[in-house]
Protein backbone atom coordinates (compact mmCIF):
# COMPACT_ATOMS: atom_id res chain seq x y z
CA UNK A 1 0.00 0.00 0.00
CA UNK A 2 1.40 3.38 -1.02
CA UNK A 3 1.22 6.18 1.53
CA UNK A 4 0.39 9.58 0.06
CA UNK A 5 0.99 12.88 1.79
CA UNK A 6 -1.75 15.49 1.75
CA UNK A 7 -1.03 19.09 2.70
CA UNK A 8 -3.96 21.24 3.77
CA UNK A 9 -3.68 25.04 3.68
CA UNK A 10 -6.44 26.87 5.54
CA UNK A 11 -6.57 30.66 5.57
CA UNK A 12 -9.44 30.98 8.04
CA UNK A 13 -8.95 33.67 10.69
CA UNK A 14 -11.51 32.90 13.40
CA UNK A 15 -11.70 29.96 15.74
CA UNK A 16 -13.75 27.94 15.08
CA UNK A 17 -13.45 28.79 11.40
CA UNK A 18 -15.82 27.71 8.65
CA UNK A 19 -12.82 27.74 6.30
CA UNK A 20 -11.07 25.18 8.49
CA UNK A 21 -14.32 23.26 8.79
CA UNK A 22 -14.53 22.99 5.00
CA UNK A 23 -10.84 22.08 4.80
CA UNK A 24 -11.40 19.27 7.32
CA UNK A 25 -14.41 17.94 5.38
CA UNK A 26 -12.43 17.97 2.14
CA UNK A 27 -9.50 16.28 3.84
CA UNK A 28 -11.57 13.50 5.41
CA UNK A 29 -13.32 12.85 2.10
CA UNK A 30 -10.00 12.75 0.23
CA UNK A 31 -8.46 10.33 2.73
CA UNK A 32 -11.52 8.07 2.29
CA UNK A 33 -11.29 8.34 -1.48
CA UNK A 34 -7.59 7.42 -1.41
CA UNK A 35 -8.32 4.42 0.81
CA UNK A 36 -11.04 3.33 -1.60
CA UNK A 37 -8.35 3.36 -4.31
CA UNK A 38 -5.99 1.30 -2.18
CA UNK A 39 -3.68 4.06 -0.90
CA UNK A 40 -3.04 5.27 2.62
CA UNK A 41 -2.63 8.96 3.46
CA UNK A 42 -0.88 11.16 5.98
CA UNK A 43 -2.28 14.65 6.48
CA UNK A 44 -0.46 17.83 7.51
CA UNK A 45 -2.44 21.00 8.09
CA UNK A 46 -0.97 24.48 7.68
CA UNK A 47 -3.08 27.12 9.43
CA UNK A 48 -1.96 30.38 7.84
CA UNK A 49 -3.21 32.49 10.76
CA UNK A 50 -0.31 31.09 12.79
CA UNK A 51 2.08 32.38 10.10
CA UNK A 52 0.58 35.85 9.60
CA UNK A 53 3.67 37.66 10.93
CA UNK A 54 6.08 35.16 9.38
CA UNK A 55 4.55 35.94 6.00
CA UNK A 56 4.80 39.71 6.49
CA UNK A 57 8.44 39.28 7.55
CA UNK A 58 9.13 37.18 4.47
CA UNK A 59 7.82 39.98 2.24
CA UNK A 60 10.29 42.38 3.87
CA UNK A 61 13.36 40.17 4.25
CA UNK A 62 13.02 37.90 1.23
CA UNK A 63 13.34 34.66 3.18
CA UNK A 64 11.08 32.37 5.18
CA UNK A 65 11.92 32.04 8.86
CA UNK A 66 12.18 28.58 10.34
CA UNK A 67 8.54 28.23 11.27
CA UNK A 68 7.32 29.35 7.85
CA UNK A 69 10.01 27.24 6.15
CA UNK A 70 8.51 24.14 7.75
CA UNK A 71 5.06 25.06 6.45
CA UNK A 72 6.41 25.77 2.96
CA UNK A 73 8.29 22.45 2.91
CA UNK A 74 5.11 20.66 3.99
CA UNK A 75 3.19 22.09 1.05
CA UNK A 76 5.87 21.78 -1.62
CA UNK A 77 6.73 18.23 -0.58
CA UNK A 78 3.14 16.89 -0.50
CA UNK A 79 1.64 14.55 -3.11
CA UNK A 80 -1.58 16.57 -3.09
CA UNK A 81 -2.77 19.93 -1.77
CA UNK A 82 -6.12 21.07 -0.41
CA UNK A 83 -6.21 24.89 -0.33
CA UNK A 84 -9.12 26.72 1.28
CA UNK A 85 -9.58 30.46 1.66
CA UNK A 86 -12.30 32.80 2.85
CA UNK A 87 -13.51 35.15 0.12
CA UNK A 88 -12.70 38.76 1.03
CA UNK A 89 -13.65 41.65 -1.27
CA UNK A 90 -14.44 39.40 -4.23
CA UNK A 91 -11.22 37.33 -4.05
CA UNK A 92 -8.94 35.13 -1.92
CA UNK A 93 -7.82 36.69 1.34
CA UNK A 94 -4.54 38.61 1.39
CA UNK A 95 -3.08 36.13 3.84
CA UNK A 96 -3.85 33.23 1.48
CA UNK A 97 -2.31 35.05 -1.48
CA UNK A 98 0.79 36.01 0.49
CA UNK A 99 1.54 32.37 1.26
CA UNK A 100 1.47 31.48 -2.42
CA UNK A 101 3.43 34.66 -3.26
CA UNK A 102 6.42 33.61 -1.17
CA UNK A 103 6.74 30.10 -2.62
CA UNK A 104 9.41 29.53 -5.26
CA UNK A 105 7.73 30.07 -8.60
CA UNK A 106 8.27 26.42 -9.59
CA UNK A 107 7.21 24.99 -6.24
CA UNK A 108 3.71 23.85 -7.24
CA UNK A 109 4.33 22.86 -10.86
CA UNK A 110 2.25 19.77 -11.66
CA UNK A 111 0.90 19.41 -8.14
CA UNK A 112 -2.70 18.15 -7.79
CA UNK A 113 -4.72 20.78 -5.93
CA UNK A 114 -8.29 20.84 -4.64
CA UNK A 115 -9.64 24.38 -4.18
CA UNK A 116 -12.16 25.44 -1.57
CA UNK A 117 -13.61 28.73 -0.38
CA UNK A 118 -16.07 30.03 2.17
CA UNK A 119 -18.10 33.19 2.58
CA UNK A 120 -21.22 34.53 4.26
CA UNK A 121 -23.46 34.17 1.23
CA UNK A 122 -23.51 32.16 -1.98
CA UNK A 123 -23.11 35.35 -4.02
CA UNK A 124 -19.31 34.98 -3.59
CA UNK A 125 -19.13 31.45 -4.97
CA UNK A 126 -17.70 32.15 -8.42
CA UNK A 127 -14.69 33.91 -6.89
CA UNK A 128 -13.26 30.36 -6.86
CA UNK A 129 -13.39 30.26 -10.66
CA UNK A 130 -12.54 33.89 -11.36
CA UNK A 131 -9.79 34.44 -8.77
CA UNK A 132 -8.57 31.31 -7.00
CA UNK A 133 -8.29 28.92 -9.95
CA UNK A 134 -6.33 31.38 -12.15
CA UNK A 135 -3.79 31.82 -9.32
CA UNK A 136 -3.08 28.09 -9.34
CA UNK A 137 -3.15 27.93 -13.15
CA UNK A 138 -0.46 30.62 -13.11
CA UNK A 139 1.61 28.49 -10.73
CA UNK A 140 1.10 25.59 -13.14
CA UNK A 141 -0.55 23.43 -10.50
CA UNK A 142 -3.15 20.89 -11.66
CA UNK A 143 -6.47 21.88 -10.14
CA UNK A 144 -9.32 19.35 -9.95
CA UNK A 145 -12.43 20.31 -11.96
CA UNK A 146 -14.71 20.60 -8.93
CA UNK A 147 -13.89 23.52 -6.65
CA UNK A 148 -15.95 23.57 -3.46
CA UNK A 149 -17.63 26.68 -2.13
CA UNK A 150 -19.54 26.77 1.17
CA UNK A 151 -21.68 29.69 2.34
CA UNK A 152 -22.98 29.96 5.89
CA UNK A 153 -26.34 28.50 4.83
CA UNK A 154 -24.63 25.34 3.49
CA UNK A 155 -23.64 24.27 7.00
CA UNK A 156 -27.26 23.37 7.85
CA UNK A 157 -28.73 19.95 7.15
CA UNK A 158 -28.06 16.33 8.01
CA UNK A 159 -24.65 15.86 9.66
CA UNK A 160 -24.17 19.61 9.73
CA UNK A 161 -23.74 19.76 5.95
CA UNK A 162 -26.23 20.47 3.21
CA UNK A 163 -26.68 17.43 0.91
CA UNK A 164 -25.61 19.37 -2.18
CA UNK A 165 -22.42 20.52 -0.45
CA UNK A 166 -21.72 16.99 0.75
CA UNK A 167 -22.03 15.74 -2.82
CA UNK A 168 -19.64 18.40 -4.09
CA UNK A 169 -17.13 17.55 -1.38
CA UNK A 170 -17.27 13.88 -2.29
CA UNK A 171 -16.93 14.53 -6.01
CA UNK A 172 -13.98 16.91 -5.53
CA UNK A 173 -12.25 14.47 -3.15
CA UNK A 174 -12.64 11.68 -5.71
CA UNK A 175 -11.13 13.87 -8.40
CA UNK A 176 -8.15 14.73 -6.20
CA UNK A 177 -7.65 11.08 -5.23
CA UNK A 178 -7.69 10.09 -8.92
CA UNK A 179 -4.98 12.64 -9.73
CA UNK A 180 -2.83 11.74 -6.72
CA UNK A 181 -2.98 7.97 -7.25
CA UNK A 182 -2.14 8.40 -10.92
CA UNK A 183 1.30 9.82 -10.06
CA UNK A 184 4.50 8.51 -8.51
CA UNK A 185 4.57 9.11 -4.73
CA UNK A 186 7.03 11.55 -3.22
CA UNK A 187 7.88 13.42 -6.47
CA UNK A 188 10.05 16.43 -5.59
CA UNK A 189 11.12 19.54 -7.48
CA UNK A 190 14.57 19.38 -9.10
CA UNK A 191 17.53 20.15 -6.78
CA UNK A 192 19.15 23.40 -7.97
CA UNK A 193 22.39 22.33 -6.30
CA UNK A 194 22.73 19.05 -8.18
CA UNK A 195 25.69 18.87 -10.58
CA UNK A 196 24.74 20.98 -13.63
CA UNK A 197 23.42 19.16 -16.69
CA UNK A 198 25.04 21.75 -18.97
CA UNK A 199 28.85 21.71 -18.71
CA UNK A 200 30.36 25.16 -18.20
CA UNK A 201 32.36 24.76 -21.42
CA UNK A 202 29.06 24.67 -23.29
CA UNK A 203 27.90 27.93 -21.69
CA UNK A 204 31.18 29.46 -22.89
CA UNK A 205 30.69 28.13 -26.41
CA UNK A 206 27.17 29.58 -26.65
CA UNK A 207 28.42 33.09 -27.05
CA UNK B 1 42.95 34.51 6.89
CA UNK B 2 42.04 38.00 5.70
CA UNK B 3 39.73 40.30 7.66
CA UNK B 4 38.19 43.47 6.40
CA UNK B 5 35.08 45.50 5.77
CA UNK B 6 32.81 46.05 2.79
CA UNK B 7 30.58 49.02 2.09
CA UNK B 8 27.52 49.49 -0.09
CA UNK B 9 28.13 53.28 -0.09
CA UNK B 10 24.56 54.16 0.84
CA UNK B 11 23.46 57.65 1.81
CA UNK B 12 20.81 56.95 4.43
CA UNK B 13 19.42 59.49 6.89
CA UNK B 14 20.49 58.83 10.47
CA UNK B 15 17.14 57.80 12.00
CA UNK B 16 18.10 59.26 15.37
CA UNK B 17 18.68 62.77 13.95
CA UNK B 18 16.91 62.71 10.58
CA UNK B 19 20.06 64.07 8.93
CA UNK B 20 21.63 62.49 5.85
CA UNK B 21 25.22 63.22 4.79
CA UNK B 22 25.85 65.01 1.51
CA UNK B 23 27.48 63.09 -1.34
CA UNK B 24 30.69 64.98 -0.64
CA UNK B 25 30.49 64.08 3.04
CA UNK B 26 29.76 60.41 2.42
CA UNK B 27 32.54 60.04 -0.16
CA UNK B 28 35.11 61.57 2.21
CA UNK B 29 33.73 59.45 5.05
CA UNK B 30 34.36 56.35 2.97
CA UNK B 31 37.97 57.45 2.50
CA UNK B 32 38.32 57.96 6.26
CA UNK B 33 36.78 54.52 6.89
CA UNK B 34 39.18 52.77 4.48
CA UNK B 35 42.22 54.53 6.00
CA UNK B 36 41.04 53.65 9.48
CA UNK B 37 40.64 50.01 8.43
CA UNK B 38 44.36 49.90 7.60
CA UNK B 39 45.30 51.82 10.74
CA UNK B 40 43.54 49.35 13.06
CA UNK B 41 45.18 46.39 11.34
CA UNK B 42 42.47 45.09 9.00
CA UNK B 43 43.56 43.53 5.71
CA UNK B 44 40.86 44.37 3.17
CA UNK B 45 38.51 47.16 2.17
CA UNK B 46 35.92 46.44 -0.53
CA UNK B 47 33.44 48.85 -2.04
CA UNK B 48 30.24 48.19 -3.91
CA UNK B 49 29.38 49.66 -7.29
CA UNK B 50 26.02 51.34 -7.84
CA UNK B 51 24.57 53.68 -10.41
CA UNK B 52 21.58 55.16 -8.62
CA UNK B 53 20.70 57.02 -5.41
CA UNK B 54 20.91 56.41 -2.48
CA UNK B 55 24.38 55.12 -3.37
CA UNK B 56 27.44 57.24 -4.20
CA UNK B 57 29.90 54.66 -5.51
CA UNK B 58 29.53 54.77 -9.27
CA UNK B 59 33.27 54.99 -9.90
CA UNK B 60 35.13 52.47 -7.73
CA UNK B 61 38.56 52.74 -9.35
CA UNK B 62 38.64 56.53 -8.96
CA UNK B 63 37.89 56.05 -5.29
CA UNK B 64 40.17 53.06 -4.77
CA UNK B 65 43.03 54.83 -6.56
CA UNK B 66 42.71 57.72 -4.13
CA UNK B 67 42.64 55.31 -1.18
CA UNK B 68 45.63 53.42 -2.59
CA UNK B 69 47.67 56.62 -2.50
CA UNK B 70 46.90 57.11 1.18
CA UNK B 71 47.43 53.56 2.40
CA UNK B 72 50.30 51.13 2.21
CA UNK B 73 49.16 47.65 3.26
CA UNK B 74 45.40 47.61 2.75
CA UNK B 75 44.12 45.18 0.09
CA UNK B 76 41.64 47.04 -2.13
CA UNK B 77 38.70 45.14 -3.48
CA UNK B 78 35.14 45.44 -4.76
CA UNK B 79 31.81 44.08 -3.58
CA UNK B 80 30.82 43.84 -6.31
CA UNK B 81 32.06 44.89 -9.76
CA UNK B 82 29.19 44.66 -12.23
CA UNK B 83 30.45 42.10 -14.73
CA UNK B 84 27.11 42.22 -16.55
CA UNK B 85 26.76 45.90 -17.43
CA UNK B 86 30.37 47.15 -17.46
CA UNK B 87 32.37 46.75 -20.62
CA UNK B 88 34.93 44.04 -19.82
CA UNK B 89 37.51 46.04 -21.78
CA UNK B 90 37.08 48.97 -19.40
CA UNK B 91 37.25 46.66 -16.35
CA UNK B 92 40.50 45.17 -17.72
CA UNK B 93 42.02 48.63 -18.23
CA UNK B 94 40.78 50.29 -15.03
CA UNK B 95 41.79 47.54 -12.64
CA UNK B 96 45.16 46.91 -14.28
CA UNK B 97 45.84 50.63 -13.87
CA UNK B 98 44.73 50.46 -10.23
CA UNK B 99 46.92 47.39 -9.72
CA UNK B 100 50.00 49.35 -10.85
CA UNK B 101 49.19 52.40 -8.71
CA UNK B 102 48.47 50.25 -5.65
CA UNK B 103 51.58 48.07 -6.10
CA UNK B 104 49.45 44.98 -6.54
CA UNK B 105 47.14 45.50 -3.54
CA UNK B 106 44.06 44.84 -5.70
CA UNK B 107 41.55 42.09 -6.26
CA UNK B 108 37.97 42.15 -7.52
CA UNK B 109 34.68 40.51 -6.77
CA UNK B 110 32.39 40.02 -9.75
CA UNK B 111 28.65 40.29 -9.33
CA UNK B 112 25.55 40.76 -11.42
CA UNK B 113 24.11 43.57 -9.31
CA UNK B 114 20.76 43.66 -7.59
CA UNK B 115 19.18 46.66 -9.32
CA UNK B 116 17.14 45.59 -12.35
CA UNK B 117 17.05 48.99 -14.10
CA UNK B 118 20.88 49.10 -14.28
CA UNK B 119 20.75 46.75 -17.26
CA UNK B 120 18.78 49.07 -19.58
CA UNK B 121 20.74 52.09 -18.32
CA UNK B 122 23.84 50.44 -19.76
CA UNK B 123 22.15 49.06 -22.84
CA UNK B 124 21.78 45.51 -21.59
CA UNK B 125 18.87 43.12 -20.95
CA UNK B 126 18.42 41.66 -17.47
CA UNK B 127 17.25 38.40 -18.99
CA UNK B 128 20.80 37.93 -20.27
CA UNK B 129 22.27 38.33 -16.75
CA UNK B 130 23.98 34.95 -16.46
CA UNK B 131 25.07 34.86 -20.11
CA UNK B 132 26.54 38.36 -19.77
CA UNK B 133 28.45 37.30 -16.66
CA UNK B 134 29.82 34.25 -18.48
CA UNK B 135 30.80 35.98 -21.73
CA UNK B 136 32.13 39.22 -20.21
CA UNK B 137 34.27 37.44 -17.66
CA UNK B 138 35.72 35.09 -20.27
CA UNK B 139 36.74 38.15 -22.29
CA UNK B 140 38.14 39.94 -19.24
CA UNK B 141 40.37 36.96 -18.47
CA UNK B 142 41.58 36.87 -22.04
CA UNK B 143 42.36 40.61 -22.04
CA UNK B 144 44.53 40.24 -18.94
CA UNK B 145 46.29 37.07 -20.11
CA UNK B 146 46.87 37.65 -23.82
CA UNK B 147 48.75 40.70 -25.12
CA UNK B 148 46.81 40.78 -28.39
CA UNK B 149 43.19 39.75 -28.42
CA UNK B 150 41.02 38.86 -31.40
CA UNK B 151 37.55 38.25 -30.10
CA UNK B 152 33.95 37.98 -31.15
CA UNK B 153 30.96 37.44 -28.87
CA UNK B 154 27.24 37.97 -28.54
CA UNK B 155 27.06 41.11 -26.41
CA UNK B 156 29.92 43.37 -27.47
CA UNK B 157 31.44 44.63 -30.70
CA UNK B 158 34.27 42.37 -31.89
CA UNK B 159 37.91 43.11 -31.07
CA UNK B 160 40.61 42.88 -33.71
CA UNK B 161 44.22 42.96 -32.60
CA UNK B 162 43.34 44.73 -29.36
CA UNK B 163 45.83 45.18 -26.55
CA UNK B 164 44.46 46.20 -23.16
CA UNK B 165 46.85 48.58 -21.42
CA UNK B 166 48.45 48.77 -19.00
CA UNK B 167 49.30 45.08 -18.93
CA UNK B 168 48.74 43.52 -15.49
CA UNK B 169 51.43 44.39 -12.95
CA UNK B 170 54.37 41.94 -13.09
CA UNK B 171 52.45 39.98 -15.75
CA UNK B 172 49.99 38.69 -13.12
CA UNK B 173 46.28 39.61 -13.30
CA UNK B 174 44.44 40.48 -10.07
CA UNK B 175 42.80 37.61 -8.20
CA UNK B 176 39.06 37.40 -8.80
CA UNK B 177 36.21 36.40 -6.52
CA UNK B 178 32.68 35.78 -7.72
CA UNK B 179 29.82 36.85 -5.48
CA UNK B 180 26.36 35.35 -5.72
CA UNK B 181 23.58 34.83 -3.24
CA UNK B 182 21.48 32.20 -4.94
CA UNK B 183 22.71 31.43 -8.46
CA UNK B 184 24.51 28.08 -8.65
CA UNK B 185 25.69 29.05 -12.16
CA UNK B 186 27.93 31.76 -10.67
CA UNK B 187 29.37 29.35 -8.09
CA UNK B 188 29.95 27.00 -11.02
CA UNK B 189 31.79 29.78 -12.88
CA UNK B 190 34.04 30.45 -9.88
CA UNK B 191 34.74 26.72 -9.54
CA UNK B 192 35.47 26.29 -13.26
CA UNK B 193 38.23 28.89 -13.21
CA UNK B 194 39.51 28.07 -9.73
CA UNK B 195 38.61 31.61 -8.67
CA UNK B 196 37.32 32.59 -5.22
CA UNK B 197 33.66 32.46 -4.23
CA UNK B 198 32.17 35.02 -1.88
CA UNK B 199 28.76 34.74 -0.25
CA UNK B 200 27.19 37.94 1.04
CA UNK B 201 25.78 35.80 3.86
CA UNK B 202 24.34 38.60 5.94
CA UNK B 203 20.69 38.93 5.00
CA UNK B 204 19.71 35.26 4.87
CA UNK B 205 19.63 32.18 7.07
CA UNK B 206 22.90 30.28 7.11
CA UNK B 207 21.44 27.38 5.10
CA UNK B 208 21.43 29.57 1.97
CA UNK B 209 25.15 30.27 2.34
CA UNK B 210 25.95 26.69 3.25
CA UNK B 211 24.28 25.24 0.14
CA UNK B 212 26.05 27.64 -2.21
CA UNK B 213 29.48 27.15 -0.61
CA UNK B 214 29.12 23.36 -0.56
CA UNK B 215 28.21 23.41 -4.24
CA UNK B 216 31.17 25.67 -5.09
CA UNK B 217 33.61 23.49 -3.15
CA UNK B 218 32.35 20.28 -4.79
CA UNK B 219 32.60 21.82 -8.26
CA UNK B 220 36.07 23.34 -7.52
CA UNK B 221 37.29 19.81 -6.84
CA UNK B 222 35.46 18.48 -9.93
CA UNK B 223 37.37 20.92 -12.13
CA UNK B 224 40.69 19.77 -10.71
CA UNK B 225 41.85 22.84 -8.81
CA UNK B 226 42.42 20.93 -5.57
CA UNK B 227 40.31 19.25 -2.93
CA UNK B 228 36.98 20.80 -1.93
CA UNK B 229 38.43 22.12 1.32
CA UNK B 230 41.13 23.98 -0.62
CA UNK B 231 38.63 26.14 -2.51
CA UNK B 232 38.84 29.89 -1.78
CA UNK B 233 35.81 31.07 0.18
CA UNK B 234 34.85 34.50 1.49
CA UNK B 235 31.91 35.49 3.67
CA UNK B 236 30.15 38.66 4.67
CA UNK B 237 29.20 39.49 8.23
CA UNK B 238 27.29 42.28 9.91
CA UNK B 239 28.09 43.46 13.43
CA UNK B 240 27.48 46.24 15.89
CA UNK B 241 29.45 46.19 19.11
CA UNK B 242 29.71 47.90 22.47
CA UNK B 243 31.54 46.77 25.58
CA UNK B 244 28.21 45.84 27.18
CA UNK B 245 25.97 43.91 24.82
CA UNK B 246 22.79 45.65 26.01
CA UNK B 247 24.32 49.03 25.11
CA UNK B 248 24.98 47.73 21.60
CA UNK B 249 21.37 46.58 21.23
CA UNK B 250 19.95 49.86 22.53
CA UNK B 251 22.15 51.98 20.29
CA UNK B 252 21.71 49.89 17.12
CA UNK B 253 17.95 49.24 17.37
CA UNK B 254 16.75 52.54 15.85
CA UNK B 255 19.05 51.94 12.86
CA UNK B 256 17.89 48.36 12.52
CA UNK B 257 14.19 49.13 12.78
CA UNK B 258 14.13 51.35 9.68
CA UNK B 259 17.12 49.94 7.76
CA UNK B 260 16.41 49.91 4.02
CA UNK B 261 17.19 46.23 3.62
CA UNK B 262 15.25 44.60 6.45
CA UNK B 263 13.50 47.34 8.43
CA UNK B 264 9.81 47.22 9.34
CA UNK B 265 9.87 43.42 9.39
CA UNK B 266 11.29 41.05 11.99
CA UNK B 267 12.53 42.38 15.32
CA UNK B 268 16.26 42.88 15.92
CA UNK B 269 16.21 39.81 18.15
CA UNK B 270 14.48 37.68 15.50
CA UNK B 271 16.80 38.84 12.74
CA UNK B 272 19.94 38.18 14.77
CA UNK B 273 18.76 34.64 15.45
CA UNK B 274 17.77 34.03 11.80
CA UNK B 275 20.81 35.60 10.08
CA UNK B 276 24.51 36.21 10.88
CA UNK B 277 23.78 39.75 12.17
CA UNK B 278 25.41 40.08 15.59
CA UNK B 279 24.67 42.99 17.89
CA UNK B 280 26.41 42.72 21.22
CA UNK B 281 29.78 42.55 22.93
CA UNK B 282 33.08 41.93 21.11
CA UNK B 283 33.13 38.47 22.69
CA UNK B 284 29.73 37.66 21.16
CA UNK B 285 30.99 38.74 17.74
CA UNK B 286 34.07 36.55 18.15
CA UNK B 287 32.00 33.50 19.06
CA UNK B 288 29.44 34.02 16.29
CA UNK B 289 32.11 34.57 13.65
CA UNK B 290 34.09 31.50 14.67
CA UNK B 291 30.83 29.60 14.28
CA UNK B 292 30.65 30.44 10.53
CA UNK B 293 33.41 27.88 10.00
CA UNK B 294 31.09 25.15 11.29
CA UNK B 295 28.93 25.38 8.18
CA UNK B 296 31.27 26.62 5.42
CA UNK B 297 34.54 24.98 6.47
CA UNK B 298 37.90 26.73 6.71
CA UNK B 299 37.61 29.93 4.72
CA UNK B 300 39.94 32.66 3.57
CA UNK B 301 38.25 36.05 3.83
CA UNK B 302 35.83 37.62 6.29
CA UNK B 303 34.36 41.02 5.45
CA UNK B 304 32.10 42.92 7.85
CA UNK B 305 29.43 45.45 6.94
CA UNK B 306 29.61 48.28 9.49
CA UNK B 307 28.92 51.60 7.74
CA UNK B 308 25.33 51.41 6.46
CA UNK B 309 21.79 52.40 7.50
CA UNK B 310 22.75 55.95 8.46
CA UNK B 311 25.29 55.14 11.18
CA UNK B 312 27.40 58.28 11.74
CA UNK B 313 31.08 58.29 10.78
CA UNK B 314 32.19 58.65 14.39
CA UNK B 315 30.32 55.48 15.33
CA UNK B 316 31.73 53.58 12.34
CA UNK B 317 35.27 54.56 13.31
CA UNK B 318 34.60 53.38 16.88
CA UNK B 319 33.38 50.07 15.48
CA UNK B 320 36.66 49.79 13.54
CA UNK B 321 38.62 50.41 16.73
CA UNK B 322 36.78 47.58 18.46
CA UNK B 323 37.25 45.26 15.48
CA UNK B 324 40.95 46.03 15.27
CA UNK B 325 41.73 45.97 18.98
CA UNK B 326 39.49 43.30 20.42
CA UNK B 327 37.93 41.13 17.72
CA UNK B 328 40.20 40.52 14.74
CA UNK B 329 43.38 39.65 16.72
CA UNK B 330 41.47 36.91 18.52
CA UNK B 331 39.80 35.68 15.32
CA UNK B 332 43.17 35.56 13.53
CA UNK B 333 44.65 33.43 16.28
CA UNK B 334 41.68 31.12 16.67
CA UNK B 335 41.04 30.56 12.94
CA UNK B 336 44.76 29.96 12.32
CA UNK B 337 44.88 27.37 15.08
CA UNK B 338 41.92 25.52 13.55
CA UNK B 339 43.05 25.61 9.90
CA UNK B 340 44.80 22.48 8.56
CA UNK B 341 48.13 23.08 6.78
CA UNK B 342 46.86 21.98 3.35
CA UNK B 343 44.18 24.72 3.27
CA UNK B 344 45.63 27.71 1.41
CA UNK B 345 45.34 31.40 2.28
CA UNK B 346 43.57 33.76 -0.10
CA UNK B 347 45.83 34.53 -3.06
CA UNK B 348 47.59 37.91 -3.00
CA UNK B 349 49.67 39.63 -5.64
CA UNK B 350 52.83 38.32 -3.98
CA UNK B 351 51.61 34.72 -3.89
CA UNK B 352 50.38 34.89 -7.50
CA UNK B 353 53.72 36.30 -8.64
CA UNK B 354 55.55 33.53 -6.82
CA UNK B 355 53.23 30.92 -8.39
CA UNK B 356 53.95 32.40 -11.82
CA UNK B 357 57.67 31.91 -11.29
CA UNK B 358 58.47 35.51 -10.46
CA UNK B 359 57.64 38.98 -11.65
CA UNK B 360 58.14 39.98 -15.26
CA UNK B 361 57.73 43.31 -17.00
CA UNK B 362 54.68 42.72 -19.17
CA UNK B 363 54.83 46.02 -21.00
CA UNK B 364 53.79 45.79 -24.63
CA UNK B 365 56.10 48.15 -26.50
CA UNK B 366 54.91 49.57 -29.74
CA UNK B 367 57.39 49.47 -32.58
CA UNK B 368 58.23 52.91 -33.93
CA UNK B 369 55.85 54.18 -36.53
CA UNK B 370 55.93 57.51 -38.27
CA UNK B 371 52.43 58.49 -37.21
CA UNK B 372 50.81 56.47 -34.41
CA UNK B 373 53.46 54.09 -33.14
CA UNK B 374 52.59 50.58 -34.23
CA UNK B 375 49.65 48.31 -34.88
CA UNK B 376 49.03 45.41 -32.57
CA UNK B 377 49.44 42.99 -35.50
CA UNK B 378 52.98 44.20 -36.01
CA UNK B 379 53.76 43.67 -32.34
CA UNK B 380 52.36 40.15 -32.51
CA UNK B 381 54.51 39.36 -35.55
Amino acid sequence: MTTRTLAVVSAGLSNPSSTRLLADRLTAATVDALRARGDDATVEVVELRAHARDLADNLVTGFANESLRTAVDTVTGADGLIAVTPIFSASFSGLFKTFFDVLDKEALVGKPVLLGATAGTARHSLALEHAVRPLFSYLRAVTVPTAVFAASEDWAGAGGVDRALADRIERAAGELADLVTGRPAGARPADPFADPETPFEELLRRR
Amino acid sequence: MQFGIFSVSDITPDPTTGRAPSEAGRIKAMVAIAKKAEEVGLDVFATGEHHNPPFVMSSPTTYLGYVAAQTSTLQLSTATTLITTNDPVKIAEDYAMLQHLADGRVDLMMGRGNTGPVYPWFGKDIRDGIELAVENYALLRQLWREDVVNWEGKFRTPLQGFTSTPRPLDGVPPFVWHGSIRSPQIAEQAAYYGDGFFHNHIFWPKEHTQRMVEFYRRRFEHYGHGSADQAIVGLGGQVFMRKNSQDAVTEFRPYFDVAPVYGHGPSLEEFTSQTPLTVGSPQQVIERTLGFRDYVGDYQRQLFLIDHAGLPLKTVLEQLDILGEEVVPVLRREFAALKPAHVPDAPTHASLVAAAGGARDATVYAAPDAVTGATAEEVEA
